[in-house]
């Protein structure tokens, strides 16, 4: 097909051209920056914490008129308490294990210094940051995390301090990434790292493949993976129990909680919030980013609508004003598919035009976004994927009225209006 | 004559309804959008104290050792207890206040109600009348009392609803940490957004209950929450704040005139200097003087999330302002043969243009309404997210004539170009035509 009539058509009609293509040039570069938010979103969200997630949750409890001071009697007492609840819920008959915990992954509760190869550094060149999470010798069990070398913490190795207390522990056990990052080249397992710019050396017994920290907020993305354990009973006047309930007896565990932890001492507050699934810890941290993605996904398909509509008004408008030629065409011997492909040749022309000026929009809003939020550069894929989509429905926009202007009958030619 | 614009606008906008329902539509969209997400962000950016935010400031100077020190190197976000003590009682401003907040177990004496943890703001007598908070009853506390640790409070309103039925509390008791403490003030309508002095309990609806003297609170040991920035070996010892190498205080100044601001970021730098030279500070001094709007700018308060939206739904607009350009053009060029009818009769290009544009306007304020239906949507929408900020989405009367001023202007704007293409037309030829 010889496309010069055509280009001689569209002359007459330089603003609709102008028009549509800018149209599916915005539409391009918004549509594909969002899907790239929507991704990188989803991302976020699906990313494994390290954690066998499924049947397990969270107690967090307060204790009323407990020890509040400093003082070793008190903190031993807070202990007891402790150590009798450990026992009760260890008990109860739905459940697998228990350990006593500061947070876990995903929860708005975080606890981060750094570890270091130097006593008395703290966040310098060789460090890193890391989050601290406190546990006894159940805890990998009952998150279900992965051992990759070392070994686990024994009964022995857990010890107690109070919740204020600034003492650094003897043995740890690290990420995978933290150790990596630590000791490039060599196994972490018995080395000696400095934990919070303190003097006193610690020994890395164990790593686990995967374990992220608690916060989800951009702050913390620097050190995702850097998470250190420590074989310690935090003591305060609340603490919070990680368990594990036995295989699909989670909501029988999770219900039996609450009177057992009041038979061992009802001087205690439990909320509705007290017992919490790890499902539920889960969807509450990335509440946002999926309503994010959710508004993101919703205006990429208003926009399509709108541009689709907006072509679907303009090659109506030019059907109607060709309307003659259109039958003149046809008097002359064009096929009703020879005037099908010619509408639909006219719209891949403005589409491309429009694509083109759109992957240089994208490419320009990309970096725009780049520099005003945390935000990654665009792979091109996202570009082509965005090239086609704006393509694709051009073409689908164009079929109705395109189909209408084929079936004009070529006797209108001879009709003076 | 607008009368008879308006009746042709609406004549012709019936005889294609589908187009109109599609311009309106689109309108209203790219409207309703862009109106939601600007909604948010007016909400969120808004000036926490009008008519007072510009005279108020941060000051921050920089104790740290020379660890991660560096050219351009901002100086912490807080102070220590010692530089704090010093900037206060230097008295160097007009008025300023020292303050961290935390949170305090409160027992009801009076009131059947258990006993529950509250938040509580510690801070010096300025802080009321600095800020201009309002009081229902009583009055802030003075100097004397922050001299003398005194066991004073003043508390919100929503408190002394909770707990004294809203009546007038002041002399009344307040047990707060097994200590009891005098109520001598009680709040009016305080609630700043964003929470400017205080952001490390939440930006946005983290209005404190409780306000005490901050030498009382350190007296009382009572606790301390937020930040605790430290350098250096002496930890942070949370009975022991004063004497850390720690950064856990806030404090604010009233500068009122051009000349003050520049007089007081002097005297930071030669505080600095002096400590520098001492051997207190090792960085030499390293000072910054930021105003409300400034400080929040700084900390980056607005939540990207919502900036991001915005620009998104502004590019929202874009798509569907010039897809009505679009529409429109191809409307109004629809109707050469009746526009040539009009001009033949006599009607003036100007004439002509009015019309067509009257017909852009109506469809923009038919798109207007539709916008605010959609806004209003969109911040019911907002309101169910679980952010902080999210109860503060409601539009207020700037907003709501803001969203009709957008959607006619911006219809006006769409409907120039198509209006003007259509009546160029030269009436001779449209009627040779037909």
């Amino acid at each position: 097909m010889n496309l010069h009539p055509m280009i001689a058509a569209l002359r007459k009609h330089k603003a609709g051209v102008v028009l549509i293509a800018l149209q599916i040039a915005v539409t391009l570069a918004i549509v594909c920056n969002a899907i790239f938010i929507i991704y990188a979103r989803i991302e976020n969200v699906r990313r494994p914490t390290g954690l066998v997630e499924s049947d397990v949750f969270l107690v967090t409890q307060q204790w009323v008129g407990a020890p509040s001071g400093d003082d070793p009697a008190s903190i031993q007492k807070l202990d007891a308490m402790l150590r009798e609840d450990l026992n009760a819920l260890r008990a109860l008959p739905d459940v697998e294990s228990v350990a006593p915990t500061n947070s876990v992954p995903l929860l708005p509760s975080s606890w981060n210094g750094s570890a270091a190869l130097k006593p008395g550094t703290d966040l310098r060149s060789g460090n890193a940051r890391t989050t601290f999470y406190f546990g006894d010798e159940q805890w990998l069990k009952t998150l279900g995390l992965h051992l990759v070398a070392g070994r686990d913490f024994t009964a022995a190795d857990v010890t107690n301090m109070g919740f204020r207390a600034n003492t650094q522990p003897d043995i740890v056990i690290v990420t995978k990434a933290l150790a990596d990052k630590l000791f490039p080249e060599a196994n972490a397992v018995g080395k000696v790292i400095y934990l919070n710019g303190d003097s006193k050396p610690t020994t890395i017994i164990g790593e686990v493949e995967r374990l992220q920290v608690p916060s989800v907020g951009s702050w913390a993305s620097s050190f995702v993976w850097n998470s250190t354990i420590q074989p310690i009973r935090l003591n305060g006047n609340f603490s919070r129990y990680v368990v594990r309930a036995k295989p699909g007896r989670l909501e029988a565990a999770m219900r039996a909680v609450p009177s057992a932890l009041y038979t061992v001492s009802p001087m205690r507050v439990l909320d509705d919030d007290s017992v919490k699934s790890f499902k539920d810890i889960r969807a509450e941290a990335y509440r946002a980013d999926i309503g994010m993605a959710a508004l993101m996904g919703a205006v990429c398909l208003i926009l399509l609508a709108v541009t689709a509509a907006g072509i679907v008004g303009l090659t109506s408008f030019w059907v109607g004003q060709r309307h003659r030629q259109i039958g003149v065409r046809r008097a002359l011997g064009a096929r009703k598919i020879d005037i099908l492909r010619y509408f639909q040749l006219e719209n891949l022309m403005i589409a491309g035009i429009g694509a083109v000026v759109g992957v240089a929009l994208a490419v320009g809003l990309n970096r725009l976004l780049m520099s005003k939020f945390e935000m990654q550069s665009m792979p091109v894929y996202y570009v082509l994927v965005g090239l086609a989509v704006v393509m694709t429905l051009g073409q689908i926009a164009v079929f109705v009225p395109a189909r209408r202007a084929s079936n004009v009958p070529p006797v209108v030619a001879t009709r003076s209006v | 004559m607008l009368s008879y614009y308006f009746s042709l606008a609406l004549h012709s906008l019936k005889r294609n309804r589908v187009l109109t329902a599609l311009m309106v539509l689109a309108i209203a969209l790219g409207i309703g959008a862009s109106m939601t997400t600007l909604t948010v962000l007016h909400v969120l950016s808004g000036d926490p104290l009008p008519g007072r935010s510009g005279s108020l400031y941060y000051p921050q100077i920089d104790p740290r050792d020379m660890n991660d020190y560096g050219p351009n190197v901002e100086p912490p976000d807080q102070l220590a207890w010692t530089d704090g003590m010093y900037l206060l009682k230097a008295k160097r401003a007009s008025r300023q206040a020292l303050m961290t907040e935390g949170m305090v177990p409160l027992q009801p004496t009076e009131s059947n109600v258990d006993p529950f943890q509250t938040s509580a703001l510690y801070t010096t007598a300025d802080f009321f009348p600095m800020f201009g908070v309002p009081f229902q009853f009583g009055q802030g506390w003075n100097a004397n009392e922050d001299e003398g640790k005194a066991r004073v409070a003043v508390i919100s309103a929503s408190l002394n609803d909770k707990l004294f039925g809203g009546g007038n509390s002041v002399g009344k008791e307040l047990r707060l940490q097994e200590t009891s403490f005098r109520i001598v003030g009680v709040l009016g309508d305080w609630h700043p957004n964003p929470h400017f002095y205080q952001l490390y309990m939440g930006s946005y609806a983290s209005d404190e209950d409780v306000y005490v003297p901050l030498s009382t609170s350190r007296d009382l040991k009572m606790e301390h929450d937020g930040s605790t920035d430290c350098w250096g070996n002496t930890g942070g010892d949370q009975d022991n704040l004063e004497r850390v190498n720690c950064t856990w205080l806030q404090f604010w100044v009233q500068l009122d005139k051009p000349a003050d601001v520049e007089a007081y970021k002097s005297f930071l730098t030669h505080y600095s200097q002096d400590q520098h030279a001492m051997g207190r500070f090792e960085r030499p001094p390293n000072v910054r003087l930021r105003n409300v709007m400034q400080w929040l700018d700084y900390q980056h308060v607005v939540p990207s999330d919502a900036r991001l939206q915005t620009w998104l739904s502004v590019g929202f607009l874009v798509v569907c302002l010039v897809n009505t350009v679009g529409l429109m053009l191809s409307k109004f060029m629809r109707r050469s043969a009746e526009l040539g009818v009009r001009r033949a009769l006599g009607a003036s290009q100007r004439a002509l243009f009015g019309q067509l544009l009257m017909e852009s306007g109506v469809i923009g304020l038919a798109g207007g309404t539709g916008g605010l239906l959609l806004a209003m949507l969109g911040l019911w929408l907002v309101r169910q997210q679980p952010a902080g900020y999210a109860s503060l989405a409601h539009m207020d009367v700037s907003m709501l004539l803001a969203t009709f001023t957008l959607a006619v202007l911006a219809s006006l704007l769409a409907g120039v170009l198509p209006a003007w293409r259509a009546c160029r037309i030269t009436p001779a030829l449209q009627l040779k035509a037909n």
